[in-house]
C-alpha cells in the first residue's frame, strides 16, 4: 500500500453514508462512462450516490472569460441542485476549485452568500475524496485488468491539471490514489507540473499558443511511452489526446489510450477488494 | 574606417544583425496575434526562452529548498508589501521629508510625459548632454531614452544587457534579464558589428562570454567618466530614513549613481516602505526569486548627495516619483494587489505562454503575468482598449501566482481584467473605479454567446435537452471546428449523456428518490466494449 500524501490542505469529514455526485459538463456529454464508474464504486463500497438531474455546469467558462453575471446564474442552479448538507464529489479538479474556492466570492454579498459558502466546503474532487475522506485501499485478488490495455504491468502517466495541482493542492492525492492500484506503474511525463494549453475559452481566443503548448505535452506524454495516460480534469484530457492523435497521424508520435482517474479505479476495483480504512489517514 | 569594418564577414554579419533589427520592427508594429504568432514561429527565439525559462525555474528552486519556508517568506514578504501599501500617502509624504533632510531633491511626476520633461529640465539646467543608465524599468515605461534622444542628448544604457538591447535597437524582452531573447552568437554578431571601441575601432569577433564583458567594461568605463548625468532606478525607498535602495550585479548601477556630477533617480510611488527593517524581508526574497541568487553583487544604499568632506559621489541627488496610473491601482479595491510587485521576473520565469512567445510579443515595458495585470493600468499604455489581446494569453494555470514572492493573486487579477475588458454599459457606470478601456472589448456576438451559454446552464431542462441532442446528434458532429482541431483530432461526443445514463441506471436524483429505490442497476456501455 502507498504512502500517504503529505498534510491534508482541509479539515475533512469521516467517511459519509450519502453523497452527491457532480458529474460536470464536460464528463456529462465527452466522458459520461467515467461518471457512472465513480458512480458504482462508490455504491460497491455501501455510499448512496445522489446524481441530481437538475445539476448542468459549474459556471467556470463564463468566469474565467470575465463574464461574472453570466456565470452566476449557472452556479446558482448548483446552489439548488445540491442543497442537502452532504458532500458533493466532483469529477473534475478545475470545477472543483471553481466551486471551493470561487463560489464564496462570486456570491460575496448575495443572498446566496451563506449557501454558497456551505456548499464550497463539502465540495472534493474525486482523489481527493478518495484519499482524504475514503482512504482507500485496494487489495490484489488477481490480475489487473483494464479495457483496451494488454501488458503485465500498466504503466499509466499520470496528468494532473494545473487547478488540481495549484488550485485545489492536490497533486499528492492524485499521485497516491494512481499508486494505489495494483498492477499499475505511475509514471508522469517531462515538466509535468506544466499547463497543457488548455486553459478553456484561452484554447479558442489564443489558439496559436494554446496549440504550441498542447503540442509539448503531448510529446512529452507520448514520450513516456505508458500504455494509457489518465487525469481527472476531461478539458487536459481531450486537448493531449486530440493532439497526441493528430501528431500520430502526422507521424511524429505514438498515440495513447486515455481513461478518466475513475474509470481507471474502477477497472481495477475489479479485480481487488477494495477497502475503507478510514479513520487510518 | 577601421580594417576589421572592411571585412567581408563583418559585412555579412552586420547584414544579419540588421535583418534581425527590422524583424523586431516589423514584429513590433503587429498586433498582439501576430506577434504572438511570429514568436511562436521563431524557433531560435523559441529555444533562448526555453532554455532561459528552464534553467531559471531550476535556480530559484536551489535557493529554496525548503518547502515550508519558503512559503513562510512569501507571507512576511506579502505582510511586508500590504504594510507599506496600507500606508502609502503617509509614507511618500515621509519619505519626501526625509529625502529633502537628507539634500536629495524630489519631482512628482504624474504622467511619463511629465517625468521625461522634469528629467529634461534637470539636464538643461546642468548643461547636461550625455548620460549613462543604470537599469530602470520605470524609464523604460515612460520611454525616456526616446524623449531625451529627440532633444539631442545622447543616453548609454550601461547595464550589459540593456546595452545589448540598445546596439540592437530593441526593447528589453525580460524586465530582469532584458537581453534573454538573444542567445551567444547572435550577442557576439551584435558587439563585433555595433559596438565601438574607444579608439572608433570595431571589437573582435568572439562568443566567450569574458571577452564580451571585457570588450563592453572598456567602452562603458570611458562613457561613465564622460557622462553628465547618471539616471537609475529605484528597488526600495525607506521613508523613515530617505535612503533609496538599488541592487544590481554588474557595479554599473553604483558607477551611475556615483561617477556622473548628477544621478536622477525614478520610480514608481509603490517602491516606498517604512523603516529599514522592512528590507531583509524583501530583499530574502528579490534575488532569490529573479535569478535564483542569495544576494546580488551589490547593494547601493543610497542617502544623500556628496557631503563637502566627502572626496567623490554625486553633487546632486534627484528622485523622480511617477504616478502614471498607480494611485488608481491603489484606489481600485480588486487591483491594489497589482503595487506589490517587487520587480522581481519570476512570473514570467514560470509562464508557460511567456516561454513560447517571449517578451517581445506582449509588445509593452513589462512582460509576462505582471506586463498582463500592469500594462492596461498604466495611464501612457493606452488601457484595456490596446491591450485587451494579452490579458486573453493567459490559460489561467496558476504557476504564475504560486512563484510570485509576494503572493500577488496574478490569475485572479488577470480574470478580474477580462470582466472590465468585457463591462457591460451598467458595469461601467456603476460608480466604482474603473480600468481605462472598461467595456472596450465587449462584443454583441460574445455576450450574446455567454447570455444563451448561460440561459442554457441555468435551466436544468434545456440542459438536458441539448445533451442529449448533442450525444443523439454526434454523427452530425463536424468533424473540424477550427480552431481546435487545426492542431487536434475533433473529440467525439458519447452515444448518451451521464444525466442520461445515470437515469437509465435508476441512480437517485434527489433524497426523496432514494427511499423508493431499487440498488441500482449500473449498465456499462463503455465504448468498444460488448
Ligand atoms: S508579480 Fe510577483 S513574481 Fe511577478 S515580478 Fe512582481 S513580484 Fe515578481
Amino acid at each position: 500500500m502507498s504512502q500517504l500524501a503529505g498534510a491534508p490542505r482541509r479539515p475533512y469529514p469521516p467517511a459519509p453514508q450519502r453523497i452527491y455526485l457532480m458529474g460536470t459538463c464536460l464528463v456529462d456529454s465527452f466522458y459520461p462512462q467515467a461518471g457512472m464508474d465513480a458512480i458504482q464504486f462508490f455504491q460497491q463500497l455501501g455510499i448512496e450516490v445522489i446524481f441530481p438531474q437538475a445539476q448542468t455546469c459549474c459556471g467556470q467558462p463564463a468566469w474565467n472569460s470575465g463574464y461574472e453575471a453570466e456565470a452566476r446564474a449557472v452556479a446558482r442552479q448548483q446552489l439548488r441542485a445540491f442543497a442537502e448538507d452532504i458532500p458533493v464529489v466532483v469529477m473534475m479538479g478545475s470545477c472543483t476549485g471553481m466551486m471551493h474556492h470561487e463560489y464564496p466570492r462570486l456570491f460575496a454579498g448575495e443572498p446566496e452568500e451563506q449557501a454558497a459558502c456551505g456548499l464550497a466546503k463539502r465540495t472534493y474532487e474525486f482523489s481527493e475524496f478518495l484519499i482524504r475522506i475514503l482512504n482507500v485501499g485496494f487489495h490484489d485478488i488477481g490480475k489487473t485488468n483494464l479495457s483496451g490495455v494488454d501488458s503485465p504491468v500498466i504503466k499509466v502517466a499520470l496528468h494532473t491539471s494545473c487547478s488540481t495541482r495549484r488550485g485545489m493542492g492536490l497533486a499528492a492525492e492524485h499521485q497516491a490514489l494512481v499508486d494505489r492500484l495494483p498492477g499499475v506503474q505511475r509514471v508522469e511525463p517531462e515538466r509535468v507540473t506544466e499547463c497543457c494549453g488548455f486553459g478553456g475559452t484561452f484554447a479558442v481566443k489564443q489558439a496559436d499558443i494554446s496549440a504550441a503548448m498542447a503540442h509539448d505535452k503531448a510529446m512529452a506524454m507520448a514520450a513516456t511511452g505508458a500504455d494509457l495516460m489518465t487525469s481527472a480534469d476531461c478539458g487536459c484530457l481531450m486537448n493531449i489526446s486530440g493532439t497526441m492523435q493528430l501528431l500520430e497521424q502526422q507521424g511524429q508520435c505514438q498515440a495513447m489510450p486515455v481513461k478518466h482517474l475513475a474509470t481507471l479505479v474502477w477497472e481495477a476495483a475489479q479485480s481487488s477488494r477494495v477497502v475503507v480504512q478510514e479513520g487510518e489517514a | 574606417m577601421s580594417e576589421l569594418r572592411n571585412q567581408p564577414e563583418f559585412i555579412e554579419l552586420t547584414e544579419v544583425v540588421d535583418r534581425e533589427e527590422h524583424e523586431f520592427a516589423d514584429m513590433a508594429a503587429r498586433h498582439f496575434k501576430a506577434r504572438a504568432k511570429m514568436a511562436l514561429e521563431n524557433d531560435t527565439l523559441r529555444a533562448s526562452f526555453r532554455g532561459a525559462s528552464d534553467f531559471l525555474m531550476a535556480k530559484r528552486r536551489s535557493v529554496f529548498p525548503d518547502e515550508e519556508m519558503l512559503q513562510a517568506l512569501r507571507d512576511r514578504g506579502e505582510a511586508a508589501r500590504q504594510r507599506s501599501l496600507q500606508d502609502l500617502p503617509d509614507l511618500l509624504e515621509l519619505l519626501e521629508q526625509n529625502l529633502i533632510a537628507n539634500g536629495i531633491q524630489v519631482h512628482w511626476a504624474e504622467t511619463a510625459q511629465q517625468a521625461n520633461q522634469i528629467i529634461h529640465d534637470i539636464m538643461v539646467a546642468n548643461n547636461a548632454r550625455s548620460v549613462v543608465k543604470g537599469k530602470s524599468m520605470v524609464s523604460e515605461e515612460i520611454e525616456l531614452n526616446h524623449y531625451l534622444e529627440a532633444r539631442g542628448i545622447e543616453c548609454l544604457e550601461s547595464d550589459m544587457g540593456e546595452y545589448l538591447v540598445q546596439l540592437a535597437k530593441e526593447a528589453p524582452s525580460h524586465i530582469v534579464m532584458p537581453v534573454i531573447h538573444k542567445n551567444k552568437q547572435q550577442i557576439a554578431r551584435l558587439m563585433h558589428t555595433r559596438a565601438t571601441t574607444p579608439d572608433g575601432e570595431a571589437v573582435p569577433y568572439s562568443e566567450d562570454v569574458d571577452d564580451l564583458i571585457g570588450n563592453a567594461r572598456a567602452i562603458l568605463r570611458q562613457k561613465f567618466r564622460q557622462a553628465d548625468v547618471g539616471i537609475s532606478g529605484v528597488n526600495m525607498a525607506i521613508a523613515e530614513t530617505g535612503t533609496l535602495l538599488l541592487v544590481e550585479n554588474e557595479g554599473n548601477g553604483r558607477m551611475s549613481t556615483t561617477v556622473p556630477p548628477v544621478h536622477i533617480a525614478i520610480t514608481g510611488i509603490e517602491k516606498v516602505v517604512r523603516s529599514l527593517s522592512d528590507v531583509p524581508e524583501l530583499l530574502t526574497l528579490l534575488p532569490r526569486s529573479a535569478t535564483g541568487q542569495i544576494i546580488t553583487t551589490y547593494v547601493n544604499m543610497i542617502s544623500g548627495p556628496r557631503k563637502a568632506e566627502e572626496p567623490d559621489g554625486p553633487e546632486q541627488v534627484h528622485l523622480v516619483l511617477l504616478d502614471n496610473g498607480r494611485s488608481k491601482m491603489f484606489n481600485h479595491p480588486d487591483l491594489k494587489p497589482t503595487l506589490q510587485c517587487i520587480r522581481c521576473g519570476a512570473c514570467m520565469n514560470h509562464c508557460p505562454v511567456y516561454a513560447r512567445i517571449g517578451g517581445h510579443a506582449y509588445g509593452s515595458t513589462y512582460p509576462g503575468p505582471i506586463g498582463q495585470v500592469v500594462t492596461p493600468q498604466l495611464d501612457s499604455s493606452g488601457g484595456l482598449g490596446v491591450h485587451a489581446d494579452m490579458v486573453n494569453a493567459c490559460s489561467l494555470n496558476g504557476a504564475c501566482g504560486e512563484a510570485c514572492p509576494v503572493r500577488i493573486p496574478l490569475p485572479d487579477l488577470i480574470r478580474k481584467l477580462r470582466a472590465e475588458a468585457n463591462a457591460p454599459v451598467t458595469v461601467q457606470h456603476d460608480g466604482k473605479p474603473h480600468v481605462n478601456g472598461s467595456g472596450s472589448h465587449r462584443s454583441l456576438a460574445e455576450s450574446l454567446i455567454w447570455q444563451g451559454w448561460s440561459q442554457l446552464h441555468r435551466h436544468s431542462a434545456l440542459y438536458r435537452l441539448t445533451t442529449t441532442a448533442i450525444t443523439k446528434g454526434r454523427v452530425l458532429m463536424p468533424s473540424k471546428l477550427s480552431p481546435w482541431t487545426n492542431t487536434r483530432v475533433m473529440p467525439k461526443p458519447a452515444a448518451s449523456s451521464l444525466h442520461q445514463l445515470a437515469k437509465k441506471a435508476g441512480v437517485p436524483s434527489s433524497a426523496a428518490d432514494i427511499k423508493t429505490a431499487q440498488t441500482p442497476d449500473a449498465t456499462d456501455n463503455r465504448e468498444g466494449k460488448s
